[in-house]
């Protein structure tokens, strides 16, 4: 595999499993503009927890810790913050994110201003088949009666309560589970790149990855996937033809097309690129059975 | 085991000093098909809200099946028995019609387990099946591939009650089941509920369609303006010079005007 496609793989999984880890909650209707908070916990808590001047503790405990350490502080503050709704809980989250990226900056056993050198390294051999293990997960997490409630509190905040859904739970579980996610996300960035600075996450990340989400669909696993993948890779390749075409202005103006685009997908797909009728479209009696198909015409109006 | 499945005393509820409910008691014999009627604005979708809690009541007590269920939070009112349907279809319009369906299951299956089944990624699962042949008796297609809202009116309506039935509630509460369906829908949907009653579910269900109630019911209650004016069986409510002053009018075609309002 050649370096720079190796490259742009690793961007694509890292943003993959960002992605989901915003997903999760957005199945269920929050917002979450926190991921770079999430993200940055995840990465210096494993780097500490694997540094020779912190815990020293091998990479495949160190990654799980940090998760269980972001997933403890994103449980904590799910309960103020999922109080909020809607533009209040994009608010709240962003406000985490920065107050953790402030603490980090300003704590010098991880380095403080200056960046914390992570030691151990992640290659391609270790992300990819954690990235698929994410994707698969998440595809597991929704199609289980969890994820039912998710959606149905999307839907319907209220008829899922009187349907003995506990909402409250519901909630923090995806919020907190999504957390732990992009804990992941970020120590596997550490300990690829092998150097973190807080500046790095910052709130222009947390948008893209809920861009990513909203474009791609938060009805199905497949939203965060088809989203993160085509936001990763679509800038990307078009420069590439771009610059080999020798179209200098469209390699320079790529983000104008790529803005108009969005706008227009917003226009004419709010709900995003893979919804659940489009699923069942496409998946066109895959999965389905053959008595169901038989009851469709026999039952009805 | 006492002989009333649902009582309700003393009921009272205010919208910002409006008097919606207006000291309200009846009780609901088990395995009966009680009625609750009245004009419309009388209070009974409220009755509805705060049986499944949806508002606090004032004052007064709800008892289902001996226990005292007035400060049960509304998501653990269903796991003691009663769930409802809704005036105003209040389906999940993103899920198909067997998911809509699965959600109502959603008491019977609280425990971690039951939580983290993947019913989605399993296509034989008990619970999948289960929400089909409850579809399947009630007469209604599984619609494979289609959300709720795109389906017919009527078929939306009865997947409201099959959603009802499937968290195998004591008490059903049926807000206006057969408004908006057609004769043959209407008999269908009468059917499945006489069927229901049969296995002993106690039905107390609104409607203004009299010839549906009359069928159907056992037991009625009316209300006007937040109070009980009338108890008794389907014969006295016509008789009943109160009801028929404040609802059912002196003959059979003013209740149709009610209806069709
Ligand atoms: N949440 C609420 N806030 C304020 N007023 C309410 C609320 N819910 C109901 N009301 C009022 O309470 C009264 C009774 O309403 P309700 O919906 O219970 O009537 P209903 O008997 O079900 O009528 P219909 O036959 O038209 O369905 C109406 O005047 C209504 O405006
Ligand atoms: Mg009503």
């Amino acid at each position: 595999m050649s370096g720079y496609i190796e490259a742009q793989l690793i961007i694509l999984c890292l943003s993959i499993i960002y992605a989901y880890g915003i997903f999760l909650p957005a199945a269920s209707g929050q917002l979450n503009l926190g991921a770079a908070g999430f993200i940055t916990l995840g990465a210096y808590a494993s780097a500490w927890f694997n540094a020779s001047t912190g815990a020293e503790l091998p990479m495949w405990l160190s990654i799980p810790l940090a998760m269980i350490f972001t997933g403890v502080i994103a449980f904590a503050i799910s309960f103020p913050i999922l109080r909020t709704r809607g533009v209040y809980m994009v608010l709240a989250t962003f406000a985490f994110a920065e107050v953790v990226s402030g603490v980090a900056i300003n704590l010098e056993f991880v380095g403080g201003a200056a960046g914390f050198p992570v030691d151990g390294h992640t290659d391609v051999t270790v992300i990819v088949p954690v990235t698929i293990g994410v994707i698969l997960f998440s595809f597991y997490f929704m199609s289980t009666r969890l994820g039912l409630s998710l959606r149905s509190i999307h839907d319907d905040e209220s008829v899922a309560t009187l349907f003995g859904v506990n909402v409250r739970t519901s909630k923090v579980v995806a919020f907190t589970v999504g957390a732990m996610l992009m804990s992941l996300g970020g120590s596997l960035y550490g300990h690829h790149y092998n150097y973190i600075e807080a500046q790095t996450f910052n709130v222009l990340l947390s948008i893209y990855i809920l861009l990513y989400v909203l474009m791609g669909g938060t009805q199905t696993a497949w939203g965060p996937l088809i989203g993160a993948a085509f936001f990763a890779i679509v800038p990307e390749t078009l420069r590439e033809i771009a610059e080999s075409a020798g179209l200098k202005w469209l390699a320079e103006g790529r983000f104008i097309l790529f803005g108009v685009f969005i706008v227009l997908l917003m226009v004419f797909r709010p709900e995003g690129v893979m919804t659940r009728t489009l699923q069942d479209r496409l998946g066109g009696g895959l999965f389905r059975r053959k008595k169901t198909a038989v009851e469709e015409t026999g039952g009805g109006a | 085991m006492t002989n009333h499945l649902l009582e309700i005393a003393g009921m009272h509820k205010s919208f910002g000093g409006l008097k919606v409910i207006d000291d309200v008691s009846f009780k609901v014999r088990r395995s009966s098909r009680t009625a609750l009627i009245g004009p419309n604005g009388a209070g009974k979708t409220t009755v509805f809200n705060l049986l499944t809690g949806v508002y606090p009541i004032d004052a007064g007590t709800i008892t289902v099946d001996g226990q005292d269920i007035t400060d049960v939070p509304p998501q653990d009112r269903v796991t003691v028995g009663m769930s409802r349907s809704f005036q105003n279809i209040r389906l999940m319009p993103h899920l198909s019609t067997v998911e809509n369906v699965m959600l109502g299951q959603h008491a019977r299956a609280r425990k971690l387990g039951s939580l983290l089944f993947p019913l989605g990624m399993l296509p034989h699962n008990k619970w999948r099946q289960a929400a089909e042949e409850a579809l399947e008796n009630a007469g209604v297609g599984t619609y494979p591939g289609e959300i709720v809202s795109n389906l017919p009116y009527g078929v939306q309506k009865r997947i409201e009650v099959v959603r009802a039935m499937v968290s195998d509630p004591k008490l059903l509460l049926l807000d206006e089941p057969a408004a908006g369906l057609n004769k043959t829908e209407t008999n269908q949907l009468q059917e499945l509920l006489e069927r229901v009653s049969d296995q002993g579910v106690t039905i107390l269900v609104v409607e203004h369609d009299m010839q549906f109630v009359r069928d159907l019911c056992d037991h009625i209650v009316v209300l006007n303006f937040g109070r009980k004016i009338f108890e008794g069986t389907p014969e006295e409510v016509h008789q009943d010079p109160a009801v028929l002053e404040a609802y059912l009018g002196t003959d059979d075609d003013t209740a149709e005007a009610a209806n069709a309002s």
